[in-house]
Parts: structure tokens; C-alpha cells; sequence
């Protein structure tokens, strides 16, 4: 099938950017739309224009690195997944695609489509752990968890931190990001010594980083790529309470 | 001459315990004055990095992704051995560590795979701490299943996602190390070089992926977790910007190369589609404890699975290893696959796959069972070749997936470079000629959280030592990376970057890949070299060196690749025998099956690189089998 990308063109952080119009040919359904860009990329290269730049590594889902803004929607719409599982199967002939890379403040734009997602690791670094050195814990089945709260916990732990959530809400706000993180220690037994330092630390470096507050739209959920649920951010509000309160 | 490994003394149970004894050690009130340099993020470097920052080192970490949690560790699906026995079942250390020498067929030290076996234990009791949630019993205490064809149930798992919980368990001890201040986290900066004097690792050269600038660091020591090679054959399982290049250049300046020629074939991956197809997606064989593989009988029999009766399909595992059907390890999978295709029998479109059928099982437990275990595995399988495997069976062939070969390291993971440590993927030390499965995320962690702490400290007290960045070899570095990236950009030619790797990457897979020959090897090391002379005279790399420029990143990468392509064949072609996962057709059984020469090939082969298009020169390191016996491995 034949189809007409918008891409968005940026040299680096300093510049401005602009959408560029690329016709592409041939393309099949089978392909996956990051290989769609690869058989661009390669085209363009041999007419001497400069590939597209963008974040792309595992290629099956799992690492969070590709981050594409497909038609508006973050990932492209395909539900629980990822951008470099979207195939071209989903696409017409003839269809016009525009690509753009995450907006948000808290994510810069580093060239063209790829973002600067560090903001997520300094969340990670104020309390997404559990303080245990190397060496010093006991037997592994010494720690009883029942099988509801493994699943509760694996069901957060399962994010990818690719920040789709960011890129989807219209307040760039990185709520489903930090508190899939946040349940997924603050729900175990091996969390529950740093609970209240984990919620109050991550939510103000989160505030701190320029993310935005949450106000239930709820699209975040609709594109996560993991269909994390935004009951995980109710839990955190309760924690958040809860810490405030001294309950925790 | 015999390369040393420092094995240590005593009965091998005690080895390690000695060997941690006689190690000097760091006094804890001056570790702060000593630095680390370690360069990836993987479950093997992260968790270094994390145990060697809790001690008290001063640890620069380095990454070429945008954040250290995406390195490809994170992709591992099936789960992690231990030698718990939680399951009452007969495991041991002894029996993870025998099942470990045998799987590898007999071609790994028995030192460090007993170590490995005796550290298995801690790594899930140092996971379980850090939150990383594991499946459980309904009791609550761990749950484990049989894996990658081990008979006894040692494998901890979370869902499909195993590799990404434990790594996030790892990159979340790192985290919290560098908002202590004690690791610098270096991301989207790669490693072009490293730097030796005076016979010593003391330092790297990076390029930061984002500004250009090159840049050089100095350490007591370096540390390189910088994965497989498996993308020297273009497609892999691997991701995308996996890479040989940090340990490349490392064998550049003097670390030997073991064993390249040992990559392992995972046998359950979803098929090639197209000539665009950028990576292979890899099915976890935990698929194989329900599915059954089968081809049919007939050849060219094109009709649908479904209508093709039971007494006309072959399930040709099943038929030829009865005691261990479609669970045989991965290099027995993916050589039978690969024979029964030859055969004229494959599936598919292309004739390359052979099918994994879930029909029995969903009959036996039911629809919704199986799709409790392997749910998320169905619908990426559908997702990607719009086939629904409830109704009709999985196409697989095999894919590259992990290579066993890496930078050769004595007992304490350091290479032929003092000061030099390599660990996870990166090095060739535990898995043979073929690693079993449940066992790569195992070894990465043994090596950064339980032996590298302790041997980098030993390294330090007796030699480390911080010699800055404005030493000579510094500058000489930095140089030769400078020269490396100009003469990238200035070839002006008219082919790309990937379409050199994916010429590569034919070429190895069809001459250096399930099967090899004398033959093919040598026209295979013929066509390899010519290819370099191409890529030198007629790449093209747009842009320029001082910005964000990921044709450059790649193109540097897949010179490297070439040149270590070319080493790869070199060795398969040495290694006259057929072992693990190195199969020479010239050396097989009456019934084709692998065919060892113990007595001329009990040996670990660690290449001294002598210069581009120079003769590699062949170190030995003699196996020495005290404690196990060698016998052929049967899985009949």
C-alpha cells in the first residue's frame, strides 16, 4: 500500500520544529510500523536527505524505548500495545499518518521524534526501591505473599516506563507512571518499611520535575501499552493521605 | 602458550569460600577513594554497579539507551534456575551445577559453573527482598516450573516477564545508589574505546549519543556488561543496539576473544516474513511444556494444519528423543527444525517453519488453562502474524538469541587486561558450548551481585589505581576513536549502513549459523573480508559527527561487526568437532547428533586480535573435568 507520513523534523533541543510531508510506497502489511520508518529511513539516506531520528530498541514491547505519537494518540491506539507493535495491517492505502515525538515539558525534544525521558529515572531515585543491600536478605520463602497480592503487585510492576501516560494527558502529568510504581512496592511486605518516604518522596520529585497533576481523565489508562489500570492511582491517593496522616 | 585461570585449590565445593579468603580486601574507610568505571546496564552491570556502590567504590555507570532500565535483559521471559529445591524434587547445587556442565556439553569451566550453582540460591533470596514479585503457591511461598528441559523444577519466574522484574530489581538497587551520590549514571553515552597503560585498564573514551562530544574517563578499574553479539547476524532476538563494539575494542587492545563461534539458536521464534524485517521475536520454550512440534510426513504437503490427519504429521521430537519429547535443549530443537526444513518438509510460505501445536493441550486442560499460562505469548503471537493460535498452530523456526562466546576472564571475571573485568553475556566463562535454559538471567546476576564485588576489591587492593585522564593513552585513545568516526563519514559511498549488516548477517547465518562445514567457513571468511573492503570504499553516513546521529552510532557498530564476523568464522573453522551448539556436519553421530572430540577440543580457544586482516593468534585454555565425568549427552 501507498501511504503520505507528516513527520515531525527537529534538529536539536534549541531549534524549532516542523511537520515534513514523505510519501511512502510499497509498503506491506506485514510490516511493523517502526520497519515502515526503517524502509523510509533507508530511502531517504540514499537520496542524501538525513533519516528520520527516533527511540526504538527491543522491538517486541518490553524495553519502553519507542515512543511515537501516532495520529494524535500516543503508541497509535492499538490497545496494550506499543509502537513497535503496531503493524501496517491496521492502515489503509492511502492513509495520511502523522508522527509526532512525547510532548511534554518534562520530556524535551532531544531530535526529531526522540525525547529526553531522564525525569522518570530521578522519580526512581528518591524511594521506587526497597533498601536492601546486597547480601543482606533472608531466605527467599521466608516472605509469604499470597497469590492475589503477588498478582496485585506484578499487575503495577508490569509498566514500562515508556511515559505514554505523560504524552496522553493534557496535563503532561506522570501519575500512572509514578504510582504503578509506588503499588507495586507499597502493597508487598518487602515495601511496607519505606511506604510513607516512597509516596511523599516520589510525588514531590515528580511535582518537582514539571509533570503535571492528575485530573481523572483517565487517558492515560486508554493508551498505556501494559493497560495499567487508574484504580493504581486511587490507591496512591489514598497513600498519599494516608502518609499525610501518619497512618502509614 | 596455556592461558592461566586461576582456578583455585580444594575439593570444588570449597573453592570459592577459599578463594574469597585469599582475596585481598579493600579497607572499608578507603573504598570511598577508589572509582569503577562500568559500562552497561544490564541485570549483570546494574547489579554490579548497585552492590559496587553499596560497598563503598565510587561507580560511573554508562548506557547507550535514554535510561539503564532498558537494557535488553529486559526482554527474558521464561524465568531464573536456582538450586533451592523448594519443590522437593531431588534438586541440589551438585545436580544445577551437573546439568549445567552436561548442557553445555562439556565445554565450560566446572570452577565457575559450581560457583554459579552455589550463588543461584542468594540471587533469589536478594530478588525477593528487593520486591520482585515471583509467581507463588497459594500458600505463598515461591512457585517454580520445569524449564528449557531440566527434569527437576528450579525455575523462578514472574508471568512472561521475568528478565524485566528482576532487571527493574537491579536497575532499582541502582537507583537508589545514584540518589545516594555513590553512582554517576551516565546514559545515551557509548563506549568507542578502551584505555590501557602501562599494561593496565585504567580508563574509556565515550561518545555521548546526544552532543557528539567525546569524552574520557579514568578508574581503578573497568567493568564491561555490554552483552552478546547475536546481531552480527543482523536478525536476532536481540534488540536493536545490541552490540559487539565495547567488547570489540577491548579485544583491540588486548583482551582475548573466547569461543566466538558459540551462538546459541533459540528454537522457538515466530518466522521471517519479509526482506524488511528488522528483528526476530523469540516465543518463550516454556511454550514447549504444552505445545507439540511436528512438520508433516509428506513433503511439500501444502494443505492447512488442520487438515492434515494425525498419521501424516511428524512429531519428530517426540519420535526421536522419547524421554525427553519436544523438551530437548535448545541447540537438539533447533537442529531438528533446521533438518526437517532441509528436508523439503517446513510450513509457511517460505518453507522455514515448523509448527508448534496446542491443539492436545487445550483439549486435555482447556482453553481458558492455557490461556491463564501462555496468554500473553498467544496474542503477541497474533499480533504480529495476525494468526489466532487457539484455533490453528504457531509457526516457529529457530533465531539467534544468546552467543555463549565473549571476552575470556580467569575465575575472577578478569580478562587478559588486568584490571579489565567482564561479566554477564559479555564474557564466555559458565555456559559451554550451549547454555540451558533460565540460565543467562542466573549467571548476570551471580557475576554483579555475588563475584565481581569481591574480585574487583582484590584487583584494587593489590593493583588499582586512578591515573587521571591526561595520560598519554588517554590522548592516544581518544585520537584513534576521533580518526575512526571521521573516516566513517568521510566514505561518501553509496550504500547504507544496514544494508552492509544485513549482507553480514546472511552470510553468517547461512555458512556460520545451525550447521557449519569446512567449506562454507572458508568461503564464508572469504566473502566477510571482501565485505569489509565494500564497507570501507562504499557506506554512506549522513550528518556529522557533534550531534545526535544514530546512522554514525550504527555505522560504527557494524564495522565492528565485520571485523568481528570475520574472528566468529575463524573460529568455528578451528574448532574441527562438533559441540553444543557448534554443529560441524563433518563430525556427527550415526543418528546426527552432535559428535564431540574430547580429545583434541577439550579447550577453551581465546583469540589475541593481531590487527585488521592480520592472522588472530590461538591461545588454549585446557578444560580439565575432575569432578564430572564426560559422557555424549542423550536426551533420548
Amino acid at each position: 500500500m501507498n501511504l503520505t507520513l507528516k513527520v515531525w523534523r527537529q534538529k536539536n533541543d534549541a531549534g524549532e520544529g516542523q511537520l515534513e510531508t514523505y510519501p511512502v510506497s510499497d509498503v506491506s502489511p506485514d510490516m511493523s510500523f517502526l520497519e515502515m520508518l526503517d524502509v523510509l529511513n533507508e530511502q531517504l539516506t540514499l537520496k542524501g536527505e538525513e533519516p528520520i531520528a527516533f527511540d526504538s530498541d527491543c522491538r517486541e514491547g518490553i524495553c519502553g524505548m519507542c515512543s511515537l505519537v501516532i495520529n494524535g494518540v500516543a503508541h497509535g491506539g492499538e490497545k496494550g500495545a506499543t509502537t513497535c507493535q503496531l503493524y501496517m495491517r491496521k492502515f489503509k492505502d492511502g492513509d495520511t499518518i502523522t508522527i509526532e515525538p512525547w510532548r511534554a515539558a518534562a520530556f524535551p525534544v532531544v531530535k526529531d521524534l526522540v525525547t529526553d525521558r531522564s525525569s522518570f529515572d530521578r522519580i526512581m531515585q528518591v524511594g521506587g526501591y526497597v533498601s536492601v543491600n546486597t547480601g543482606s536478605s533472608p531466605d527467599g520463602n521466608s516472605i509469604l505473599i499470597s497469590q492475589d497480592l503477588s498478582e496485585e503487585a506484578m499487575d503495577a510492576a508490569a509498566c514500562i516506563g515508556c511515559g505514554a501516560c505523560v504524552a496522553s494527558c493534557k496535563n503532561a502529568s506522570a501519575m500512572l507512571f509514578v504510582s504503578a510504581k509506588i503499588k507495586h512496592l507499597n502493597v508487598l511486605p518487602q515495601g511496607q518499611p519505606e511506604r510513607r518516604k516512597r509516596v511523599e518522596a516520589m510525588l514531590q520529585a515528580m511535582e518537582d520535575e514539571g509533570f503535571g497533576n492528575c485530573s481523572n481523565e483517565y487517558e492515560c489508562e486508554a493508551v498505556c501499552p501494559k493497560e495499567i489500570s487508574v484504580d493504581t492511582i486511587a490507591f496512591v491517593n489514598r497513600e498519599y493521605v494516608k502518609a499525610k496522616l501518619k497512618l502509614i | 602458550m596455556s592461558l592461566d585461570a586461576k582456578i583455585p585449590d580444594g575439593p570444588i565445593e570449597q573453592k570459592w569460600d577459599n578463594h574469597r579468603f585469599d582475596l585481598k580486601l579493600v579497607n572499608p574507610a578507603n573504598k570511598r577513594k577508589h572509582s569503577v568505571i562500568v559500562v552497561g546496564t544490564g541485570l549483570a552491570g546494574a547489579s554490579a554497579s548497585a552492590s559496587l556502590a553499596e560497598l563503598g567504590y565510587n561507580v560511573h555507570s554508562f548506557c547507550i539507551q535514554d535510561s539503564p532500565r532498558r537494557a535488553h535483559s529486559i526482554a527474558a521471559q521464561g524465568g531464573i534456575n536456582a538450586a533451592k529445591n523448594y519443590q522437593n524434587d531431588g534438586d541440589s547445587v551438585y545436580r544445577l551445577f551437573y546439568d549445567t556442565v552436561k548442557g553445555g556439553d562439556y565445554r565450560s569451566r566446572e570452577a565457575n559453573v559450581y560457583r554459579l550453582a552455589q550463588i543461584s540460591n542468594n540471587i533469589i533470596d536478594q530478588c525477593v527482598a528487593q520486591g520482585v514479585p515471583f509467581a507463588r503457591e497459594y500458600g505463598g511461598t515461591l512457585g517454580n516450573r520445569s524449564f528449557g528441559g531440566a527434569q527437576v523444577s528450579r525455575t523462578f519466574y514472574a508471568r512472561g516477564q521475568t528478565g524485566q522484574q528482576l532487571l527493574l530489581g537491579a536497575y532499582s538497587a541502582l537507583m537508589r545508589q545514584v540518589g545516594a551520590g555513590k553512582v554517576t549514571q551516565h546514559s545515551r553515552k557509548e563506549m568507542l574505546d578502551l584505555v590501557v597503560a602501562d599494561g593496565h585498564a585504567r580508563g574509556i573514551i565515550t561518545r555521548d549519543l546526544v552532543t557528539g562530544k567525546l569524552e574520557r574517563w579514568s578508574a581503578d578499574a573497568v567493568v564491561l556488561a555490554t552483552g552478546g553479539y547475536g546481531n552480527v547476524f543482523f536478525l536476532s532476538t536481540n534488540a536493536i543496539a545490541c552490540n559487539v563494539t565495547a567488547a570489540w575494542r577491548a579485544a583491540k587492545r588486548g583482551a582475548y576473544f573466547a569461543n566466538p563461534c558459540y551462538t546459541q539458536i533459540h528454537p522457538t521464534c515466530i518466522p521471517v516474513s519479509g526482506s524488511y524485517q528488522s528483528k526476530l521475536t523469540l516465543m518463550s520454550e516454556s511454550l514447549r511444556n504444552d505445545g507439540r512440534v511436528w512438520v508433516p510426513k509428506k513433503q511439500g504437503d501444502n494443505r492447512a494444519p488442520e487438515q492434515i490427519p494425525e498419521d501424516e504429521r511428524d512429531y519428530y521430537l517426540e519420535r526421536r528423543y522419547p524421554s525427553f519429547g519436544n523438551l530437548v535443549p535448545r541447540d537438539v530443537a533447533s537442529r531438528n527444525a533446521k533438518a526437517v526444513c532441509d528436508d523439503g518438509r517446513g510450513v509457511g510460505s517460505t518453507g522455514l517453519a515448523v509448527y508448534l501445536d496446542f491443539r492436545d493441550a487445550i483439549q486435555r486442560d482447556g482453553e481458558d488453562l492455557i490461556r491463564q499460562k501462555y496468554g500473553n505469548l498467544f496474542s503477541m503471537y497474533e499480533e504480529i502474524t495476525d494468526e489466532n493460535p487457539y484455533s490453528s498452530p504457531m509457526r516457529i523456526y529457530p533465531a539467534v538469541h544468546y552467543t555463549m562466546g565473549g571476552l575470556w576472564v580467569d575465575y575472577n571475571l578478569m580478562s587478559t587486561v588486568p584490571g579489565l573485568f567482564v561479566i554477564g553475556e559479555a564474557n564466555f566463562s559458565d555456559h559451554g558450548a550451549n547454555r540451558l535454559g533460565a540460565s543467562a538471567l542466573m549467571q548476570g546476576l551471580a557475576d554483579g551481585y555475588f563475584i565481581l564485588p569481591y574480585t574487583v576489591g582484590g584487583y584494587i587492593a593489590a593493583e588499582g589505581e586512578d591515573i587521571g585522564t591526561d595520560h598519554a593513552a588517554f590522548a592516544e585513545a581518544e585520537e584513534a576513536v576521533k580518526e575512526r568516526t571521521g573516516k566513517l563519514l568521510g566514505v561518501n559511498g553509496s550504500r547504507t549502513v544496514d544494508d552492509f549488516h544485513r549482507e553480514l548477517g546472511s552470510i553468517v547465518w547461512d555458512h556460520c549459523g545451525m550447521s557449519r562445514t569446512a567449506d562454507g567457513l572458508k568461503l564464508a571468511q572469504q566473502k566477510v573480508r571482501d565485505l569489509r573492503d565494500q564497507f570501507w570504499s562504499d557506506v554512506t553516513v549522513l550528518g556529522s559527527e557533534g550531534e545526535f546521529n544514530q546512522t554514525l552510532e550504527r555505522a560504527g557498530r557494524v564495522a565492528d561487526f565485520i571485523e568481528f564476523g570475520e574472528l566468529m568464522i575463524q573460529d568455528a573453522l578451528q574448532r574441527n568437532e562438533s559441540c553444543g551448539a557448534h554443529f560441524r556436519e563433518e563430525h556427527q553421530t550415526d543418528d546426527g547428533e552432535a559428535l564431540r572430540d574430547d580429545e583434541n577440543f577439550s579447550y577453551v580457544a581465546a583469540w589475541e586480535h593481531k590487527g585488521v586482516g592480520e592472522e588472530p593468534v590461538l591461545h588454549r585454555e585446557d578444560l580439565h573435568f575432575d569432578t564430572v565425568s564426560l559422557t555424549q549427552r542423550s536426551y533420548k
